[in-house]
């Protein structure tokens, strides 16, 4: 490839794509795309060590994030991202790790695993692409369908109340907690950057369209469509209680940034303990894992 | 004509014409073509590269990394280029009928 005029540049994310496997599966108008541009921006701008950043994803759409980065990057079983980055972590904790899934993955399947890292307050940053449907698998009913939306096992609407996945996240004690969609690019790009800065377990929901399956099973347009909805019918309120910022059917969209504040990590709470119990034994777990 | 601001590259054969950049443009310089990839779908194509300003947002919004925006030196030559090895490919056939 060669630039011929001075006017002709380089996209800017080119470097963090595996190009050669472009273009993506995701269906025209998906919103998983538009995030990852934003979170490719964000790592660049940054300015993290490339290196040193490792990015895990589970099964299913968003799943295939792991495989479209040219950074490290770990495509584990179903539901076990967390589990595997929190392994990652442990076992390098100068490593910057990223959890890139779905709602389906991380809050299904992988729901206990999510809790879990919450509850430790491990220094891992997870990333959920909500689509309010399980995309990959063909449009069955997730843990954040809203009521009475329309899936392909709920023809006649779902009837089981969804997951407030900010609530639930701030409930198990995650330290930063943020929701934007895929039409905030400029708002997302700044909270995966402060995500990137944050020490402790954040968590950011992006909502998404899927227009293949959600959109056009719930007869809600293509992707633009869903683009529009999300200008118009998004609320941006900071700090906002989590409580209050659970999703209906086609309702308000209350985003921004919820929660951030500090408590101690998984790795404090560890050295302080240990180091009151054994003393002059205590070692380090830098000088204990791999180099 | 005013000198343009910014300028935009759109990589043709990525693009799977999800409209994003065109809804989103805060000046309105894309639209979409009538005229295909190779895979079918109707990219961007530009039709008012005077208007502009290199914002990227066009960039940011696109869901396939097929489409970014730059700001153009003061003193650069203008107009929005396609790039010359993706520009070769069948897009500028148009016309769906």
């Amino acid at each position: 490839m060669s630039a011929t005029t001075d006017v002709l540049v380089e996209n800017p994310v080119e470097q963090l794509l595996r190009t050669e496997r472009m273009p993506h599966i995701w269906c025209p108008g998906c919103g998983i795309g538009t995030s990852v541009n934003c979170f490719a921006r964000a790592l660049l701008e940054s300015n993290t060590d490339l290196d040193k950043v490792a990015i895990v994803s589970g099964i299913g759409c968003s799943g295939r994030v792991a495989g479209y980065l040219k950074l490290d990057s770990f495509h584990t079983t179903h539901g076990r991202a967390i589990p595997f980055a929190t392994g990652l972590k442990l076992a390098n904790p100068k490593l910057t790790v990223v959890v890139y899934s779905g709602d389906g993955d991380l809050f299904a399947i992988g729901g206990n695993h999510f809790i879990h890292a919450a509850r430790r307050n491990v220094d891992i940053k997870v990333i959920c692409i909500n689509n309010f449907i399980y995309g990959m698998t063909g449009g069955q009913v997730a843990p954040t369908t809203p009521l009475e939306a329309r899936a392909s096992t709920a023809p006649y609407g779902c009837y089981e109340p969804p997951f407030n996945l900010p609530f639930l996240a701030e409930a198990a004690g995650a330290t930063y907690v943020a929701r934007w969609t895929t039409y905030h690019v400029v708002q997302l790009t700044k909270a995966f950057k402060e995500l990137l800065a944050h020490r402790g377990f954040g968590f950011i929901e992006v909502i998404a369209p899927c227009p293949t399956l959600y959109q056009r099973r719930n007869r809600l347009g293509d992707g633009l469509d869903a683009m529009k909805y999300y200008k118009e019918h998004s609320k941006i309120r900071h700090g906002a209680p989590t409580s209050e910022v659970g999703l209906g059917f086609q309702s308000e969209i209350i985003v921004g940034k919820f929660v951030q504040k500090q408590r101690p990590t998984y790795f404090d709470m560890e050295e302080q303990v240990l180091r009151q119990r054994l003393g002059e034994r205590y070692r380090p777990l830098e000088e204990l894992v791999c180099q | 004509m005013p000198k343009p601001k910014g300028a935009v590259t759109i990589i043709i054969e990525r693009c799977k014409g999800c409209g994003f950049c065109v809804e989103f443009c805060p000046t309105k310089v894309l639209e979409l073509s009538n005229a295909f990839n190779s895979k079918g779908y109707h990219p961007p194509h530009v039709v008012a590269p005077e208007k502009c300003s290199g914002c990227d947002l066009c960039g940011m919004v696109c869901p396939d990394f097929a489409i970014f925006g730059y700001k153009l030196p003061a003193t650069a030559a203008p107009s929005s280029e396609l790039r010359p090895e993706e520009a070769t490919v069948p897009a500028a056939q148009g016309g769906n009928s």
